[in-house]
């Protein structure tokens, strides 16, 4: 067959994705539009404007802050001059005089600490067993999760030592951990039941739908002001309270874990709404008959919620969950407004580590530890999407 | 030194009223002389220092035909700011108001003008009129000015005159007088509100102002031999933070705790000093701010009940060559007063305005004019007075025996007497501690011991973790940028050939 002729067949199908040779169809059908109506032409129209601006705003910023991250910036006359270090600026985070700030003081770990310890570790043993019996894995495959075994470990001692350690204390890599994980369980917890909840008919349904999305409507700087004021037992707006209690002279941000607390609450207040309008859309959006037939069926209202409705949320869930996961590894505006990453290092995250070392013009270790939290949230998220995502949708 | 924010918008227009009709009719450069050419001005995000630079801004702009614009910054955010526009070239800026401990990293790059003709032939300035130790030492760097001061900054302690007068209390001359003080009164109700209050309020937040605070105290254990001998570094530049001497600054700061705010680590500069204006506590440490403060009658519940003496001393001093205390003597502590050896800090030393050097010359002229302007001694004299401005006393005319501008701000003489007393004992003493100013400062101080003291009164750390960890940092700071080259600032910055 002749291309022309094939070309001609083609033609008469409609409109064509993909074929031998589309291109030709179109050069010989509509000579005279042959210009525009080039998909070849049409690609580089909108792609390579797009990824242009891709290039500019974040693949030559990566590799800029790749080179500061090897090197050390130092002033000299007139300007200034970057120089090569390699990793010495990785070198003094994980190893030299900032090792204990990053990775933070290991203690002996508690019974619970053990407990969490050799539990994880158990489970992450069978969940690999399991995976190299089932045979359907690839080497390369097998290898991936064996060393995402080997790190879930280590997080899981790091967690043993340093935040169920006795004598230990977690460091900014830790605590962005614990902020970002933490945050995500509750505010996916809290969303889902106000989400649940305003899909009931009940009286102000529409109200509180608009009241439950106002504190994502304000800057997280603005948050972390007003939970500040709140936390304020001398002069704060509820310092009546604080009094009443007999907490005048307590304050939850002079304790490590109750400052890293204060953080976490005024982190789920303000994307707890987030959570609800994403989770409220798919309540709203979906089939409904399987539950009334359950319901004819008499099953009860959890059973229904668990069994169908649940499951109906898991893709949506396991892709906002990603989202916000992503989002919370790259706190800094409540800790660093709340307490300035105090009481002492207690709720400095990684993003405002960074910060304060760039703000006394460390650029090498700002980028440094930029490149760490990169690593981190590229890891849990490429984990997060092989092992969760791909078995929530598999499920459906 | 004034950093945080303040409730005195009430005050700005009779301020304006007040500062603008004499500043009209000081001296200033002649009518169109600057037409056409901007000056844009960084800043922090007052009221104080902003405050004053907006306000001469307009009147500046009217009398020359300059064009200023003034941008604020946080404060935790100014140097960097500042820094990088200036270090890639960007030059947004023809003139910063820059912390005196920053101007190393700027003169030493050559991205601040050398200002010294300019101000040999500039009456307005009035240069002679600007305290020794503001005008040879924080406004030069290796020999030349590169700053106009605008504000001059000494640490001080503040006490209640009408307590500790009423139980015969005198102000504390030690750091464990200070320390009695404070358990004497803390748990006391000192406004009349009926709930207790303070014994001591001192701003410790992270990335705050508590470093100088801190610094003020550790100078009188380890400096005695006169301001030439330095508090931070011995002769080889090995920090002189991880001895006796650091281990009892430590010691104090964390026990002045006890009888503080709960929050009192999380206590910012400007709650510091609402805490002190309330009457809520017995003794402060704080600059100049706090004493034109509490006469605010808008705020102050303390008016004409505060006095203010030098930073208290210790018996005990470091003896260098073993890192031990060893009790004050006359071979040892040389300046000391009644066997106390005092060294007030001039932490931070005041703001100056930095002209930048890339800038063309008509702009850096345009530049200069304004800063010597804001600091004529027509206007800064009156603006020393108000706590809205952020400026304290660095002029020997705003010092001497005219009390008149002090009594029409609202002070006592007998207020306006303790207060530029404090001061001037600090500024006169031999043994006075001069601040950090090497290159990267901020880094030794505002990021790293911050730090480590932060840590330390968080409980992350024991006493000599926090110690050798700073250590640690400053000697991997000093060997990063160069032993030697550290060694000639840090030299210079204390005035001294070695």
């Amino acid at each position: 067959m002749s291309s022309a002729s094939q070309d001609t067949r083609l033609e008469s199908q409609g409109p064509v994705l993909s074929g031998p040779d589309p291109v030709s169809t179109v050069r010989v059908d509509a000579p005279a539009k042959s210009d525009w109506n080039n998909p070849r032409l049409a690609r580089n129209l909108f792609l390579w404007p797009a990824l242009i601006v891709v290039l500019i705003l974040a693949i030559f910023p990566l590799i800029a802050s790749l080179v500061l991250a090897l090197s050390k910036v130092s002033l000299v006359k007139g300007g200034f001059k970057i120089d090569f270090v390699g990793l010495t600026n990785f070198r003094t985070l994980f190893l030299g005089s900032e090792r204990t700030h990053v990775l933070g003081q290991a203690g002996t770990p508690t019974l619970v600490g053990w407990l969490v310890f050799l539990g994880g570790t158990a489970l992450l043993l069978v969940a690999f067993v399991r995976t190299v019996r089932s045979r359907k894995i690839r080497p390369l495959g097998l290898i991936g999760r064996a060393v995402g075994g080997l790190l879930l470990v280590l997080l899981l001692w790091s967690v043993a030592t340093t935040v169920l350690g006795s004598g230990g204390r977690p460091g900014t890599l830790m605590v962005t951990i614990v902020y970002a994980f933490s945050g995500t369980l509750l505010t996916y917890l809290l969303g889902l039941g106000l989400a649940v909840l305003t899909t009931q008919r009940l009286r102000g349904q529409r109200f509180f739908r608009i009241v439950f999305l106002v504190p994502l409507m304000i800057t997280p700087v603005g948050v972390a002001y007003m939970f500040r004021m709140l936390t304020d037992t001398e002069k704060g707006p509820i310092t009546p309270l604080w009094r009443a209690a007999g907490l005048s002279d307590f304050t939850l941000l002079g304790d490590p874990w109750g400052a890293r607390l204060a953080v976490i609450i005024s982190d789920v207040w303000q994307w707890t709404p987030f959570m609800f309008i994403v989770l409220l859309a798919a309540l709203e959006g979906r089939d409904l008959e399987t539950e009334e037939a359950a319901t004819v069926d008499g099953a009860s209202k959890a059973r229904i919620f668990l069994n169908i409705t649940m499951p109906a949320l898991i893709p949506v869930s396991a892709t906002v969950i990603l989202i916000r996961l992503i989002e919370a590894f790259k706190i800094i505006d409540l800790p660093n407004v709340l307490t300035n990453g105090g009481p002492g290092t207690a709720t400095e995250s990684l993003t405002l580590q960074s910060f304060i070392s760039w703000r006394g013009f460390d650029l090498g270790s700002s980028a440094a530890i930029a490149y760490t939290l990169l690593v981190v949230v590229t890891m849990v998220g490429i984990g997060y999407a092989t092992f969760i995502i791909r078995r929530t949708h598999s499920m459906v | 030194m004034a950093i945080g924010r303040r409730r005195w918008l009430g005050v700005l227009p009779a301020l304006a009223l007040v500062v603008g009709a004499t500043g009209v009719a000081a001296q200033s450069p002649s009518t169109g002389e600057y037409d056409g050419v901007t000056v844009n001005v960084v800043t922090f995000s007052g009221p104080p220092i902003a405050e004053p630079l907006e306000r001469y801004a307009v009147e500046f702009e009217a009398a020359t035909g300059a064009t200023i614009n003034i941008t604020k910054y946080p404060f935790s955010d100014l140097y960097s700011k500042a820094l990088a526009d200036v270090a890639t070239g960007t030059n947004s800026f023809q003139l910063m108001t820059l912390a005196a401990p920053w101007v190393a990293d700027f003169a030493s790059a050559g991205y601040a003008a050398d200002l010294t003709d300019k101000i040999a032939n500039d009456p307005e300035i009035a240069w002679d009129d600007i305290m020794p130790f503001f005008r040879d030492i924080v406004a030069q760097y290796a020999g030349k000015v590169v700053g106009v001061p605008i504000d001059g900054d000494f640490t001080m302690t503040y006490y209640r005159t009408d307590i500790l007068g009423a139980d015969g209390v005198a102000p504390p001359k030690t750091w464990d007088e200070y320390l009695q003080i404070a358990e004497k009164y803390d748990g006391k109700d000192l406004n009349g509100d009926g709930v207790p209050d303070y014994g001591s309020c001192i701003s410790k937040a992270r990335s705050g102002v508590g470093t100088w605070l801190f610094n003020g105290v550790l100078s009188s254990f380890v400096q005695t031999m006169g301001t030439g001998q330095g508090t931070f570094f011995g002769d080889d530049m090995t920090p002189l933070i991880n001895n006796e001497a650091m281990g009892a600054a430590l010691d104090f700061w964390k026990t002045s705790m006890e009888f503080g705010p709960p929050d009192e680590n999380n206590l910012d500069q400007q709650g510091g000093r609402d805490m002190f204006t309330s009457g809520r506590c017995a003794l402060a440490i704080d600059w100049g701010d706090t004493g034109v403060l509490a006469i605010d009658p808008a705020t102050s519940k303390v008016i004409d009940k505060v006095g203010a003496v030098q930073m208290p001393g210790s018996t005990n001093v470091l003896d260098r060559a073993t890192g031990k205390l060893v009790p004050c003597d006359a071979t040892i502590c040389p300046n000391a007063i009644d066997g106390v050896n005092h060294a007030p800090f001039a932490a931070f030393g005041g703001w100056s305005a930095v002209v930048n050097a890339a800038a063309d010359e008509k702009t850096q002229a345009a530049a200069y004019d304004f800063a010597a302007y804001v600091s004529n001694p027509t206007r800064s004299n009156i603006d020393v007075t108000h706590g809205v401005t952020g400026m304290n006393p660095y002029r020997l005319s705003q010092f001497g025996d005219n009390m008149a501008n002090w009594v029409a701000a609202g002070f006592s003489e007998a207020a306006a007497s303790s207060y530029l007393g404090a001061m001037k004992d600090s500024l006169d003493n031999p043994n006075m501690a001069v601040d950090l100013r090497i290159l990267q400062s901020n880094n030794y101080t505002n990021v790293a011991e911050d730090q480590a003291i932060s840590q330390f009164l968080a409980g992350e750390l024991t006493k000599e973790e926090a110690m050798q960890q700073l250590f640690d940092k400053w000697q991997e700071l000093t060997d990063s940028i160069g032993r030697e080259v550290q060694a000639a600032a840090y030299a210079a910055s204390l005035g001294v050939q070695r």
